[in-house]
C-alpha cells in the first residue's frame, strides 16, 4: 500500500546563481510529502517538478557517501539523513554548509577542505617494509579499537560547517582532518607520526581549537573529532618537551 | 602533498599548565572550599583551631606544606589564565600581545610572588 503525499511542508531554500544574482536569496516552495520522505527528496521533487535549475549535490540516498551536507534549520546535517516528518509543520530553511564559499544553489566549494584532508598524509607509511611473504599484519582488538572510530569518517564537512574557530580562521586544520589523521596516527601498523605532528603542531593546527565541541554533536556517523584533537593536543605537546631527545631521520 | 610544517606553536607550554590547573581544580577545588570555607571555621567534624595561626604557620614553614600553597594557588591560576585567554581572543578583546599579558602575565606574577612569600615565611628548623 502506498502512502498518498496529502501533507505538505514549505522549504526555504537558498538559490545562487553567480552568473545571475547579486547575492543569495532564498525561495520557497511548497512540497508535498510522506512520512517516508528526507529532505533530499523534496529537493529531488522540486527538481523534477517544479524547477529543474535548482543544484545541490547527493548521491548515495543512505548517508554513507557524504555529498549531500547542508544547513537545515540553520543546523549541519545530511539531507538524505533528515526527515521532512521530523521538521513539520516547517517552514524549513535550507542553505549551503556554513563556512564554505558558495558555488551554485546549495552547492560549495571544497578545495579548502580537500587541501587539509592531504595535509595530514592520509593514508598508512609501514614502519618496516614488509614483503608479503612475511604474511598479513595481524591487529588485536585494542589496536582496532584504538583508531576504529575514526575510519567512519565520511569527508561530509558538518564539522567543518559546525566549528565557530573554522567560521574565524579558515587557515585552522579543522576537526575531520584531525579526526583522520588520528585514523592513520592511532594505527599499531603506522610509522608516520612524525611527520603528521609537524603539519598540525602551529597555531593554525591542533592549538586552533578551543574544545568546543560541536563537530562531535554533528557528526553522522558519531566520530568525535575533539577526541582526536585532544589526543594530537597531548602528542604534540609531548613532541614540545621530548622532540630533543628523539632521534629524526636526515630528511 | 603535507604542506610546508607550520611554525611550531608554544601553546604546549600554557596547554599543560592550564591543564595541570583543571586536574587539580576539579579532584581538590571543592573539597578545599568546603574545608577552609565551612568545616573548619565552623568546627563541623574537625577541629576549630585546625587552621588557627600557629597551625597555618607551622603548615606553611613546611616544606611540603610550601609545595602544595604554591601548587594550588599558581596552578588554579594558569588553569583560569588559559579559559580568559581563549575567552579574549574568541570575542576579539585586545591585541594578542595584550591578551597574553592580561591572562599568563597575570598567572606568572602571581606564581612567582607565591614563591616569594613562601620562602619569605621561611622553614621551621625544629620540623
Amino acid at each position: 500500500m502506498t502512502e498518498r503525499a496529502d501533507k505538505t511542508i514549505e522549504l526555504r531554500v537558498l538559490r545562487y546563481n553567480p552568473e545571475a544574482d547579486e547575492k543569495p536569496h532564498h525561495q520557497s516552495f511548497t512540497v508535498p510529502y510522506t512520512s517516508d520522505m528526507s529532505v533530499l527528496q523534496g529537493l529531488q521533487w522540486i527538481k523534477d517538478t517544479v524547477d529543474g535549475s535548482l543544484t545541490y549535490r547527493w548521491s548515495c540516498r543512505m548517508a554513507i557517501c557524504g555529498s549531500c551536507g547542508m544547513m537545515i534549520n540553520a543546523e549541519p546535517k545530511l539531507a538524505c539523513h533528515t526527515l521532512l516528518r521530523d521538521l513539520a509543520p516547517g517552514p524549513v530553511t535550507v542553505e549551503p554548509l556554513n563556512h564554505f564559499p558558495i558555488e551554485r544553489d546549495l552547492v560549495v566549494t571544497v578545495d579548502d577542505f580537500v587541501k587539509k584532508i592531504e595535509s595530514v598524509t592520509p593514508w598508512l607509511i609501514p614502519k618496516h617494509p614488509k614483503p608479503v611473504s612475511e604474511g598479513p599484519y595481524n591487529q588485536t582488538p585494542a589496536q582496532l579499537a584504538a583508531y576504529e572510530n575514526f575510519s567512519a569518517c565520511i569527508n561530509c564537512m558538518l564539522c567543518y560547517a559546525a566549528c565557530p574557530q573554522y567560521g574565524e580562521n579558515p587557515k585552522f586544520i579543522g576537526p575531520a582532518a584531525m579526526a583522520i589523521l588520528q585514523r592513520y596516527d592511532g594505527d599499531s601498523r603506522d610509522g608516520g607520526s612524525a611527520l603528521r605532528i609537524d603539519a598540525v603542531h602551529g597555531e593554525d593546527g591542533v592549538w586552533g581549537c578551543t574544545a568546543v565541541g560541536a563537530c562531535s554533536d554533528v557528526c553522522p556517523k558519531a566520530v568525535d573529532p575533539m577526541h582526536a584533537v585532544n589526543q594530537n593536543k597531548m602528542n604534540t605537546a609531548l613532541d614540545y618537551f621530548l622532540r630533543f631527545l628523539k632521534k629524526r631521520d636526515a630528511k | 602533498m603535507p604542506h610546508a610544517p607550520e611554525k611550531r606553536s608554544n601553546a604546549p607550554v600554557f596547554w599543560l599548565l592550564f591543564g595541570a590547573g583543571g586536574t587539580l581544580s576539579a579532584l581538590f577545588g571543592v573539597g578545599l572550599i568546603l574545608v577552609t570555607g565551612f568545616l573548619a571555621p565552623q568546627g563541623i567534624g574537625i577541629s576549630a583551631d585546625a587552621l588557627s595561626y600557629e597551625n597555618a604557620l607551622a603548615f606553611t614553614q613546611n616544606g611540603l606544606g610550601k609545595a602544595v600553597i604554591w601548587a594550588v594557588i599558581s596552578l588554579f591560576f594558569w588553569h583560569a589564565a588559559e579559559r580568559f585567554y581563549l575567552t579574549l581572543k574568541d570575542m576579539h578583546v585586545f591585541s594578542d600581545t595584550g591578551r597574553r599579558l592580561l591572562t599568563y602575565g597575570v598567572a606568572a606574577v602571581v606564581t612567582v610572588a607565591t614563591a616569594g612569600l613562601l620562602l619569605a615565611i621561611g622553614f621551621n628548623q625544629t620540623m
